[in-house]
């Protein structure tokens, strides 16, 4: 997979040199890494290790303490998650982040509303948008006009991916978007991978998975207590050399 | 990929028509307890309570804490509470009672019953309720302070500001136009009150309409068109009816006399005339309706739902959650100030006690109309209904004669009572 990513141009997203501490504990300790434009780039590390941290500065959810985060180049102020979506930034939240209360539609489109001319929120259009975004990612899908809270695992999944993939997303983050799904859906869920990056966004994949990340990612990047190991291709090292990376925070020799 | 929880066996007949016409079956299960209730009143009471005359005093009543009730749905929404808006009500009040006994006839020099009084007064009322409902929301939303306690603090505070400003005394009687808004003194009389309600008729059917073509637009399924003609027909029905109801409750002869000396004319032989829809009703109406819109229609409201639902998600959709509350407390507000006008217009007076206990009443209507304290579930027209039939509790109870402290373990116990119901509800549906 790696070799057909050209990493000569401008990254897409350079985060350069990230710090972000909570109360004396640095979560994210000096960590730079690139994502190029069609590329898939794991995040492993254990619990705890800053993955997620580091990728919620990206999103918008965390202010970073130091550090410069660079969008096709050019410096990006992200302050807030409305930043992030400006610069067409989605995230899917290990939590997914849905309002259980509120249905299919209202959640894709929660703070994009469409409306009508007058200003009201147009349910019936953002219905049909959400039945029609459905029907391609997840085809089973039928229950509309439920609340979230009544949907199975992997319908909210296929929810918060829906919302994440609506919005002409050009860098995708997934923190673990397969932890709660069936192989079947988990499946669903590499083809659509697939399928972004042929249209040329680049994707932070967080995950626990050394084995899922080996077939999904470019480059993974592994982090342990807050600082980055280091970021190898996934198909010049072994899952061992991953391992080691992960566990002992050793950098595998044959590695750039 | 599960399929919801199984729903209970019982009446499948029933839920299964409920689910064609697209009724909630909760706001059913409410008009049929306040119905039961009506019943039970009109029986013990020898046919007093179900009087056009009881009907149009039930409604007058009902009007301030209703108006409050839906404002308290949205702060319950976002997983709030506010515990002070029976003092918020009362310094409204005092504001305006000085204003216009104090303010504009003497400082300005308009003398009484100007025409600018009564909406300078309620201009006055209304600035305090949203200055004062924006600086709790501030508290609670970019301080940090639990709505709880800022409300419990406001609950003293406020009552004790609007006593200060009156140095306790009663101020009255209002301004004559003021007292318009209180309900027998303001009605819209027979023909108004008919013109009204078709429009309101109109409007409903033009609404169910409108919904059906927009559905259709989009391929969505809809509703058999019998439901939605029947549906139609309730609705034209149960407005029409109201507004006979009201009309039907006839004017005294001694006060229609006095009407017509007032204006240097005899009254006609056998002439009468009905109250019609008090201006108070109408003012509920209208709050009731545009906050409907507010929830269901505007991002507002959405936000305030998916904020109740889950605040982290709603921060991460880029909604400003704080600022949200600062709005949802000064909604609060306006509609204290716009209670304050009615409850002392009602009694043509500004009193030292007025709205004493109501956030009791507020929350206790929001909450029997099925809104969830969890945040992220409530119902406009449930928390008017839950007004309602508190009120309902509270005349029918003092028309039979129960005790009065009887009365409020009724209304105490009813509280509870309706909660389990609906926690059992809840349950059953999986809702």
């Amino acid at each position: 997979m790696a070799d057909t990513i050209d990493r000569s141009g401008t990254p897409l997203v350079e985060m350069r040199d990230i710090s972000i501490a909570f109360g004396g504990i640095k979560a994210v300790n000096h960590v730079s890494v690139d994502l190029f434009p069609g590329e898939v780039v794991g995040l492993l590390g254990h619990n705890g290790a800053g993955k997620s941290t580091l990728i919620k500065c990206l999103s918008g959810a965390y202010r970073m303490d130091a550090g410069e985060i660079f969008i096709n180049g050019d410096k990006a102020a992200i302050n807030n998650p409305r930043d992030a979506r400006r610069y067409n930034i989605e995230t899917i939240y290990q939590t997914l982040a849905l309002a259980d209360n509120l249905d299919a539609a209202s959640n894709l489109f929660l703070g994009r509303e469409l409306t009508t001319p007058v200003g009201l929120v147009d349910d019936a259009r953002m219905e049909a948008e959400t039945r029609q975004i459905m029907g391609r990612l997840n085809p089973n899908f039928q229950k509309f006009s439920a609340p979230v809270s009544a949907l199975s695992g992997g319908q909210r999944q296929s929810v918060a991916i829906a919302r994440a993939v609506y919005f002409n997303a050009r860098i995708l983050i997934m923190d673990e978007p397969t932890a709660a799904l069936g192989p079947q859906e988990t499946r669903m869920v590499a083809d659509l991978i697939d399928e972004l990056k042929r249209q040329g966004l680049g994707i932070f994949l967080i995950d626990h998975d050394v084995h899922q990340v080996k077939e999904l990612c470019d480059r993974a990047a592994v982090m342990k207590n807050g600082e980055l190991v280091g970021v190898v291709d996934v198909d010049s090292v072994s899952v061992d050399d991953i391992l080691a990376m992960i566990i002992a925070g050793k950098k595998p020799q044959m590695a750039a | 990929m599960s399929d919801s929880p199984a729903l209970p066996k019982a009446a499948p007949g029933m839920r299964n028509l409920a689910r064609t016409l697209e009724i909630d079956t909760r706001l059913l299960g409410m008009i049929g307890a306040f119905i039961a209730l009506c019943l039970v009143f009109h029986f013990l009471t020898d046919g007093r309570f179900l009087t056009p005359r009881n009907i149009f005093n039930l409604t007058i009543q009902t009007v301030s804490v209703g108006i409050m009730a839906t404002g308290m749905v949205f702060v319950i929404v976002t997983r709030h509470i506010d515990l002070s808006v029976g003092s918020l009500l009362a310094t409204c009040s005092a504001m305006m009672a000085m204003t216009q006994t104090l303010v504009t006839p003497e400082w300005l020099g308009l003398g009484l019953n100007h025409p600018l009084t009564a909406p300078a007064a309620i201009v006055v009322g209304l600035g305090t309720g949203i200055v004062i409902g924006a600086f709790h929301g501030w508290l609670i939303g970019y301080l940090g302070i639990p709505a709880f306690i800022v409300t419990l603090g406001g609950l003293l505070v406020w009552r004790n500001v609007a006593w200060y400003l009156t140095n306790g005394q009663t101020i009255g009687p209002l301004d004559g136009n003021f007292q318009l808004f209180g309900g027998i003194g303001g009605t819209l009389g027979e023909t108004w009150s008919w013109v009204f309600g078709l429009i309101c008729a109109a409007a409903a059917l033009y609404a169910i309409w409108q919904s059906r073509r927009n559905k259709i637009s989009h391929d969505f399924p809809v509703k058999p068109l019998w439901a939605e003609i029947a549906l139609g027909a309730l609705v034209t029905a149960a407005i029409l009816g109201f507004i006979a109801i009201l009309n039907a409750y006839q004017i005294p002869e001694r006060r229609l006399e006095r009407m017509f000396e007032a204006r240097g004319e005899v009254l006609p032989e056998g002439f009468t005339a009905g109250y019609g829809l008090p201006i108070s009703v109408l003012l509920l109406i209208a709050v009731a309706v545009t906050m409907t819109i507010i929830a269901n229609r505007t991002r507002l409201g959405r936000y305030i739902f998916a904020t109740g639902g889950n605040p982290d998600a709603a921060e991460l959709s880029g909604i400003n959650t704080r600022l949200l509350t600062v709005k949802v407390f000064i909604m609060m507000g306006i509609l204290c100030a716009i209670s304050a006008v009615v409850a002392s217009s009602r009694q043509t007076f500004h009193s030292n006690d007025i709205g004493t206990l109501d956030e009791l009443r507020v929350i206790a209507a929001a909450v029997i109309g099925g809104t969830a304290l969890a945040g992220g579930v409530g119902t406009i027209y449930g928390a008017i209904l839950g007004a309602l039939i508190m009120q309902s509790l509270q005349s029918g109870m003092a028309m039979v004669g129960v005790d009065a402290p009887f009365q409020n373990i009724v209304v105490g116990t009813v509280l509870v009572v309706a909660v389990l119901i609906d926690t059992i509800y809840r349950k059953r549906t999986g809702d």
